[in-house]
């Protein structure tokens, strides 16, 4: 305590140099925070809307299912269980089936992806209302804005598409495009064609099965069901947290530099310290401060730069930070588009607890280690050199 | 039981092939509240002594009694610990913490011992009355002129009421009515806390103060004088 209050002395009474270096110090781990803010509040975003367009409260899967291998779609689909049943009807799942297809735009051939929605769900938020439309002279079919811009096709288009039945066999029909959605998920545009669920279990003579079904956020422990498997939300968020978690390294190198410039500048002034001050660590010792009470002093006076960097950094980062939290950054389109994952047009900082106080007891460590490093000389100091001061 | 005692106290440097002696078996000893100053030309081993006594340095040969302790025996924190306890400097270039007051120098040697902030309040206000300069309790260094500051570097040597006070040149950065004057200090001083002093010094006015003089030349005593 002692010790603490003496570096505590030494260095406010050291001026603008502490100051300097606490505000090089703070820069860093207001930036650490802001950046580090911007990656988690990414990944939020993007898990949210991942929920409401996707996920649900999670997904059962047909045991066969591999999203990444659209070949195992051709027997990747099942009856829908019995009691799974029971919760569609009482709209706290939907299924979905999904078929792999042709799409004939203008001649061109483009592979998607039929998915055969129930037009009434309410659990997946997007307009798979507008599929209701019977009276469409062919099937109606909702895609989104990427797909649209890919196919070449507005709204009231016709569209060929051809899939292979349950059979194997070729089958071909017209779907009408009824709506172009916009929508930030990609996962739920790209390549993708939605049509009524009833119309394409009859197409492909799939009656009553699906490939994959949507439980609601509501739904509590979802029941087993033979011949699919559940997914919950946790695993089904996993390639978003792996992306941010990818992000975020990317970053850490911009971090050490951020926090360099600080460190090195007060490792500077801690070997400065040393050089200068070394009559005042022979007189320390001579009145009876031993070499470890020495080091911890030195030592301690370099990490207090951290604790006057986090005063720093609550004085004007804070109001910052919350700010930018408030505000949002805009995004520009092209930016949403190159991220894998779905983010909105401007994007919302979030920054926990956690991430402050990790964030601080980071910079608290690495400057300790930065300040001790210099000091560690003082322990093959004899007395009698340091009192004689300058250099030997 | 002397306060001080030393056996064949040698020290020796080595500058490449050459050995020089600082000290050459140096027997002395001195007993509680001696008022006693090395003297001899430069280089002629008074600051290796009184490093020696206030183990801030090891003997090549021979033996340092301090307060009845083998110091030889001491590890570096024990040596600070009995710094702390017994010994108090007082230095050529006074060697005050510029940043701090003269209470707050003062205080420093404290700071290590178990004391209330009231206790500690008492005894450093005691210690700058002593040497006349408890006006002067919240001035730094800089404000201060260099007999006051040897003042403030006396007070922070006997702050702590140790046994023994080593000054090496206290007067050497000092003009003659500041030597005096701090000399009465130390006088007094030794006078009311019967600490023993030694001093090192070439200085004839701290000279005329001493009680007993050791001269030394080339690490060797030659001459050891009661005076007055
Ligand atoms: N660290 C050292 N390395 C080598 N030689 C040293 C060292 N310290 C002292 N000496 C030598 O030891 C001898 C005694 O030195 P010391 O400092 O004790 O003399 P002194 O009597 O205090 O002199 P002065 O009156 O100039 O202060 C000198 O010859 C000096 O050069
Ligand atoms: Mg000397």
């Amino acid at each position: 305590m002692v010790l603490l209050k003496l570096a505590y002395k030494n260095l406010v009474r050291a001026g603008l140099r502490t100051w300097l270096n606490a505000l090089a110090l703070s820069f860093g781990l207001v930036a650490i925070i802001g950046l580090q803010g911007l990656y988690i509040g990414m990944g939020e975003q993007a898990a949210s809307v991942a929920k409401d367009a996707e996920y649900g409260g999670g997904q059962y899967w047909h045991k066969l299912y591999d999203p990444y291998d659209p070949l195992t779609l051709q027997d990747a689909h099942g009856k829908i269980p019995q009691n799974i049943s029971k919760l569609i009807s009482e709209g706290k799942a939907t299924p979905i089936l999904i078929v792999q297809a042709t799409a004939y735009p203008q001649g061109r051939t483009v592979p998607v992806l039929l998915k055969g929605i129930i037009p009434e769900q309410k659990i997946l938020k997007f307009p798979t209302g507008v599929l209701k439309s019977e009276d469409v002279d062919g099937i109606p079919a909702l895609i989104g804005e990427r797909m649209a811009a890919e196919l070449g096709v507005k709204e009231g288009d016709y569209l060929t598409v051809r899939w292979r039945d349950v059979n194997g066999t070729f089958d071909a029909t017209d779907v009408k495009i009824v709506k172009i959605m916009s929508t930030t998920d990609q996962n739920i545009d790209n390549g993708q064609i939605w049509v009524p669920l009833k119309v394409l279990q009859r197409l492909t003579g799939m009656e009553e099965e699906a490939t994959i079904i949507v439980v609601s956020p509501d739904l509590k422990n979802p029941p087993p069901a033979p011949g699919f498997e559940f997914k919950n939300l946790k695993f089904l968020l996993k390639t978003i947290e792996a992306l941010v978690k990818v992000k975020t390294q990317g970053t850490f190198v911009i971090y050490i530099i951020l926090l360099s410039i600080a460190l090195i500048s007060i490792f500077d002034s801690q070997v400065f310290s040393i050089f200068k001050r070394k009559k005042e660590i022979g007189t320390l010792m001579a009145l009876g401060f031993t070499r470890l009470q020495v080091i911890i002093l030195f030592t301690l006076e370099g990490a207090l730069h951290a604790f006057f960097a986090v005063i720093l950094s609550a004085l004007y980062g804070a109001p910052l930070l919350i700010y930018a939290a408030k505000v949002g950054y805009a995004l520009p389109k092209s930016a949403t588009e190159s991220f894998a994952i779905a983010l909105g047009e401007r994007l919302y900082p979030r920054y926990g607890t956690g991430l402050i106080v990790g964030t601080a007891i980071l910079v608290f460590i690495v400057t300790t280690i930065v300040s001790y490093l210099p000091v560690r000389k003082i322990a093959k100091m004899k007395p009698t050199e340091a009192l004689r001061g300058g250099i030997q | 039981m002397s306060v001080i005692k030393t056996e064949n106290l040698t020290k020796i440097y080595r500058m490449g092939h050459t050995k020089i002696y600082a000290l050459d078996h140096v027997n002395l000893s001195f007993e509680k509240g001696e008022f006693a100053g090395l003297v001899g030309p430069s280089g002629s081993g008074k600051t290796t002594f009184l490093n020696m006594v206030g183990i801030l340095d090891k003997p090549t040969e021979g033996r340092v009694i301090v307060m009845g302790k083998e110091t030889s025996s001491l590890n570096q924190k024990e040596a600070a610990l009995f710094r702390r306890k017994y010994i108090g400097f007082i230095f050529q270039t006074f060697n005050l913490f510029p940043h701090y007051t003269a209470f707050e120098n003062v205080e420093f040697p404290l700071l290590l011992l178990d004391l209330s902030t009231e206790e500690r309040k008492e005894r450093v206000m005691e210690a700058l009355e002593m040497v006349n300069l408890a006006h002067r309790a919240n001035s730094k260094p800089s404000e201060l002129s260099g007999g006051e500051r040897q003042r403030v570097a006396i007070a922070r040597a006997i702050v702590k009421r140790p046994e023994i006070i080593l000054a090496d040149e206290p007067t050497a950065n000092l003009d003659a009515k500041n030597s005096y004057n701090v000399l009465d200090i130390m006088a007094d001083i030794n006078e009311k806390l019967k600490a023993t002093f030694i001093f090192a010094t070439h200085d004839e006015k701290v000279i005329k103060y001493l009680r007993r003089k050791i001269t030394l030349n080339d690490g060797k005593v030659v001459k050891d004088e009661v005076m007055k």
